[in-house]
């Protein structure tokens, strides 16, 4: 493929940044408008990942830091595929995952919840999507936990995504949130996306072909990059 | 009826959050389980170019450092090539070069830091070469979608760089400048809001 632009990305579709409700953007959250750049070499570009970076286990939390035993909660299987706005595969990409443990806790030093650290779950993973753009995980399924927002805020169990696609311009961190969690509607960190079709696409239905009888449960999520142009009419970057 | 575009959304960005240490630099966080971390050697030791390191602080609205956020860098080699298969180049990069990295900050001081080689000029549209410049992506609690943004060097030619002259205040150019300190070092903060904002880009 010849070098091409990226679809501009849909900032009513993306979240603010200046949302009051999420008190830790009031003070960073830049005031002045963004500066729209054109596609150049340096963000057609991005960093390229090869199962040299990575080790078998690491997309298999319910083992890469067991101890003693496997970690307590509920065992499931997060899949999906990395797709970009064509609906094309992403493949060979890094995907990244950490979360909290069952209870609600993260292993962080900064961390000071009373639910209890696990000794058997560490609370990341990473793996390369294969040609097709598919990726899976096996974790347990995290808790929900309090936040200082206002007083009594929780959020909803998710898992914390990030994505690098082909371009530093596809680049993305994400939050994967669980069907059917009461505590979603509630969140504010959720509220910054202006439309409530956006916070569907974070949701991950529950999916019982995937699910492993007597085993694990499995929730599919599929991600979408930012998709490009397969055609330059004019403005030809140089060197194509 | 008229036909159906079909074309996906691109999945929703959400906070990094205060834990983002977890997921993509563990050891931070406190413990260790990867063999390898990714993204603490940017160059490599072998790629020829000038060695520096680059040091800074993230500001909020009110002057206080930013003490959980993650930045990526993206870069060029010192020839201006990206390790990247569409770079018409990149058979040509430098061996051993990654031209990515991402650091974090000091949790009491909020000071980053990284050490690479400076980039050259790298190609821009319609053939318009781009002064030496280091691509960051910025994210933290507290920011809602990741914050591109470029770092350049105030001892280099800017005056022809096609971005920096695409802003519009003057004087907000200043903002993508590293400062040189001394040999080989760089002093680049970023201002996330308020006087003095740093110039973040919709890439
Ligand atoms: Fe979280």
């Amino acid at each position: 493929m010849k070098p091409a632009e990226y679809y501009q990305r849909d900032r009513l579709w993306q979240p603010l940044a200046h949302v009051p409700n999420y008190k830790t953007s009031v003070a960073r959250s830049p005031r002045q408008a963004l500066l729209s750049l054109q596609g150049s070499m340096s963000e057609i570009t991005g960093p390229v990942f090869g199962h040299d970076d990575i080790a078998p286990l690491d997309n298999d939390l319910v083992k890469n830091y067991a101890k003693s035993g496997d970690p307590v909660g509920e065992r499931i299987i997060v899949h999906g595929r990395v797709l970009d706005e064509n609906g094309r595969a992403v493949p060979n990409t890094l995907v990244e995952i950490w979360q909290a443990n069952a209870g609600g806790r993260y292993r962080h030093k900064k961390d000071s919840y009373l639910a209890p650290i696990d000794p058997n779950f560490g609370g990341c993973g990473r793996t390369l999507t294969d040609e097709n753009g598919y990726y899976f995980f096996r974790t347990v399924k995290p808790g929900a936990y309090p936040w200082r927002n206002w007083v009594n805020n929780w959020r909803p169990a998710h898992i914390h995504v990030s994505v690098f696609g082909a371009a530093f311009a596809q680049r993305l961190i994400t939050q994967m949130y669980f069907e059917g969690d009461p505590l979603i509607a509630k969140c504010p960190i959720v509220q910054t996306l202006p439309d409530p079709k956006a916070v569907e696409q974070l949701i991950a239905l529950l999916d019982m072909n995937a699910a492993i009888p007597l085993d694990s449960l499995a929730y599919k999520f599929d991600i979408v990059l930012r998709g490009r142009r397969s055609t330059l009419f004019e403005n030809r970057l140089e060197g194509n | 009826m008229s036909q159906a575009l079909n074309y996906l959304k691109e999945t929703p960005s959400q906070t990094a959050g205060p834990y983002v240490h977890i997921g993509l630099a563990p050891g931070a966080a406190g413990f260790q389980i990867f063999d390898k971390e990714l993204g603490w050697d940017i160059a490599g030791p072998d790629a020829p170019g000038t060695r520096i390191r680059v040091k800074g602080v993230v500001r909020d609205g009110t002057g206080a450092p930013v003490k959980d956020v993650l930045i990526e860098a993206w870069q060029a080699d010192a020839n201006g090539i990206y390790p990247h298969p569409e770079d018409p180049r990149h058979a040509q990069v430098a061996p051993g070069f990654r031209g990515w990295g991402r650091v974090i900050t000091d949790f009491d001081t909020g000071v980053w830091g990284f050490d690479t080689i400076k980039p050259g000029p790298v190609m821009g549209r319609n053939g318009r070469a781009m002064a030496p410049h280091i691509n960051l992506w910025i994210v933290a609690r507290g920011i809602n979608i990741g914050l591109n943004t470029r770092m350049y060097f105030e001892d280099e030619d800017n005056s022809a760089d096609p971005v920096i002259n695409l802003i519009e205040q003057a004087h907000r150019r200043e903002t993508l400048l590293a400062r040189k300190v001394s040999a080989g070092h760089y002093l680049f903060d970023i201002c996330l809001q308020g006087d003095g904002e740093t110039v973040f880009m919709d890439i």
